[in-house]
């Protein structure tokens, strides 16, 4: 499952997220991270067994910890199946159909936000 | 040697014995019956291409007012369109952008707001004359309020377009979608099979007065488009239709963050099957069509060719470059592209579209020229300061300090033992390391991620790395990374200040 994790300013220099996986063992696989001196933001991969601990640890750091649980959708209105969003994707949610339609396969999305950007008809959007 | 007129063509469609098929079918019917046995089969052969085409835009004629007005300068929802014409006509073009949203709102959103039928306000201004005494019109209209809404573009349906990368170390955001880094991506544009001016190459069926599928009605070829260049490869279509009557599901507004608004057209051809030379031109594969694939992380117009690609390696999803394969996107719809191709095909099947020839024949000698330019392009290398002090990364802030008070600059380039450029220090870092009190080396406390100029560079594209970076100087390296000088915004303010 893909977790978000929000540091605030007041412990955004502290090393919380390696203090919370020593502790737990958890195995974090850190997708996104955005640090800057007023708040860090890490999106990252936790199994579904691990997410309880890893989760308490880091909030009993002061960290706020969200699932996300709504990957990328697409607005099949907006949508004009041009494909601008397969070569930018880390992890090729999309692909083309043989008849050309556009395939989304958002089990396999990191919620990156990348194909947002790229879409030419604002036909994208992360749920959270 | 098969030869058929239009006359007896539309006399086909006319009595329902027509033969149409899309130009991707054609492909498979030249394959078994040959160029001949093809050409007395099929009467017609239907492309299309749904694609960003930023050369786009509408003319309007909005009616007078009372009083009446004669309106020099006029908005669109915010988007200004071009009104220096009589009194109350007006062309809105795709790629202007709103003054209030900026690059997400643009003509070719107002375009897209008109199809759909949606109001637009309408704000226009004017000097007021005797015969039109009103200065200021504010008003509310949406497209069936308009005697005209024509759409004319003057540079359509490209026969192909080069594909873009990107060879620099940040992601580049461009009319061609975001480019990542280290040649991450390659995107690409164009219909390939479908494409309408591929499966014409010659131009015998397509010139002034072709009849067209315009944006999903009836349009027309008006000539060649702007910047045609058919010995290239490149030409293209000057395109009217009316707006009246098109759809959004043909004309549809599109954002490229970065770079603004551009609209996507949906267009197609129908290439009556004359001869069997036409019948041999539309059965063009995408193994046939060869383009560009250009690098556009050099900020010029002639941007390095990486390599050669078919539209076919294009479509399979990846490309190699340099020994990596290389992800590959289309900016253009190959679906909506067939549904135009299958839609065109109906029309003509069903009695509703006759197609025609030209009453002019498109040039096929035209070059796509550079603009003259008359006022000197200076280069880095003619306003850089030469004089330029590096330091170690391994000296200390207090050496950095010394050099910055010595020679009186705020930014001192650093370099490894190589004389390879590796960060920047400024006045500012060193004051954040004295302020701090911590006694560090230059690496420790320098910027790592240089932004950098090379001496044969425009000053404007340096301008533009200044203003986009945020930041007040360029190193000027050259190949190998040694700095060879110094460019700031002092010395375009300065260079500025000549030119006025």
């Amino acid at each position: 499952m893909m977790i978000k994790i929000n540091i605030a300013a007041d412990i955004v220099t502290k090393p919380i997220l390696a203090e919370s996986i020593m502790e737990t063992g958890a195995l974090l696989n850190i997708s996104q991270a955005h640090f800057d001196p007023t708040r860090g933001e890490v999106v990252a991969e936790i199994t579904s067994d691990q997410f309880r601990k890893i989760k308490d640890s880091l909030v009993g750091k002061g960290a706020e910890v969200l699932v996300l649980d709504t990957p990328i959708s697409r607005d099949e209105e907006e949508c004009v199946e041009c494909g601008a969003c397969i070569s930018v994707c880390p992890v090729k949610v999309f692909s083309f159909a043989d008849d050309w339609s556009l395939e989304v396969d958002s089990d396999k999305c990191i919620q990156c936000g990348t194909c947002i950007k790229m879409c030419p008809h604002n036909a994208l959007t992360l749920g959270h | 040697m098969v030869k058929k007129t239009i006359h007896e063509i539309n006399d086909r469609i006319r009595d329902g014995s027509v033969n149409v098929v899309t130009a991707e079918e054609m492909v498979d019917i030249v394959g078994e019956l040959g160029a001949e046995g093809a050409a007395k089969e099929v009467d017609v052969v239907t492309t299309g291409t749904f694609g960003a085409m930023c050369s786009s835009g509408v003319w309007l004629n909005f009616g007078h007012s009372e009083p009446p007005i004669r309106i020099s300068k006029m908005w669109l929802n915010d988007v200004e369109a071009y009104s220096g014409v009589a009194a109350v006509d007006a062309y809105i073009g795709a790629t202007q952008q709103s003054q209030s949203k900026g690059m997400d709102y643009g003509g070719a959103h107002v375009i897209e707001d008109l199809v759909r039928g949606n109001s637009i306000d309408i704000h226009g201004i004017s000097p007021g004359t005797d015969c039109y005494p009103r200065k200021v019109i504010d008003t509310t209209i949406n497209i069936y309020d308009l005697n005209q809404a024509i759409m004319l573009n003057p540079r359509n349906s490209y026969q192909k377009y080069n594909a873009a990368t990107n060879s620099t170390n940040h992601t580049l955001h461009t009319y061609m979608g975001a480019l990542l880094p280290h040649n991450g991506n390659v995107t690409y544009s164009g219909a390939g099979v479908l494409s309408p001016m591929h499966n014409d190459p010659n131009y015998e069926t397509i010139g002034t007065g072709t009849r067209i599928f315009l944006g999903g009605t009836q349009g027309y070829v008006v000539g060649e488009g702007t910047q045609h260049s058919p010995a290239a490869g490149f030409g293209t279509l000057m395109l009217k239709g009316d707006l009246k009557e098109m759809s959004p599901e043909y004309i549809r507004a599109a954002t490229f963050k970065g770079y603004g608004s551009s609209l996507y057209v949906g267009m197609g051809i129908p290439i009556p099957v004359l001869n069997e030379d036409i019948a041999k031109a539309t059965a063009v594969t995408d193994d046939d069509i060869v383009t560009n694939v250009l690098d556009y992380g050099v900020p010029s117009r002639d941007r390095p060719v990486l390599r050669t690609v078919t539209y076919g390696e294009l479509r399979s999803g990846s490309i190699d470059i340099n020994g990596k394969e290389v992800p590959t996107s289309p900016m253009s719809s190959f679906k909506k592209s067939r549904e135009i191709a299958n839609e065109l095909k109906q029309w003509i099947r069903n009695g509703e579209f006759f197609v025609s020839m030209p009453v002019e024949r498109l040039p096929r000698d035209t070059a796509c020229n550079a603009m003259k330019q008359t006022n000197a392009n200076p280069h880095v290398m003619d306003i850089m300061s030469s004089d330029v002090t590096t330091i170690r990364e391994d000296a200390g802030f207090h050496d950095a300090a010394k050099v910055i008070m010595e020679k009186q600059f705020n930014h001192l380039p650093v370099v490894d033992s190589g004389n390879h450029l590796v960060g920047i220090v400024t006045a500012w870092d060193i004051s954040k390391a004295v302020a701090k009190d911590e006694h560090n080396l230059v690496k420790d406390i320098m910027t790592r991620k240089v932004v950098t100029a090379s001496p044969d560079e425009a000053v404007d594209v340096s301008a533009f790395k200044l203003d986009s970076n945020n930041v007040s100087a360029l190193p000027v390296i050259d190949s190998n990374r040694h700095v060879v000088g110094i460019v700031t915004s002092d010395d375009i303010s300065k260079l500025l200040a000549r030119r006025h």
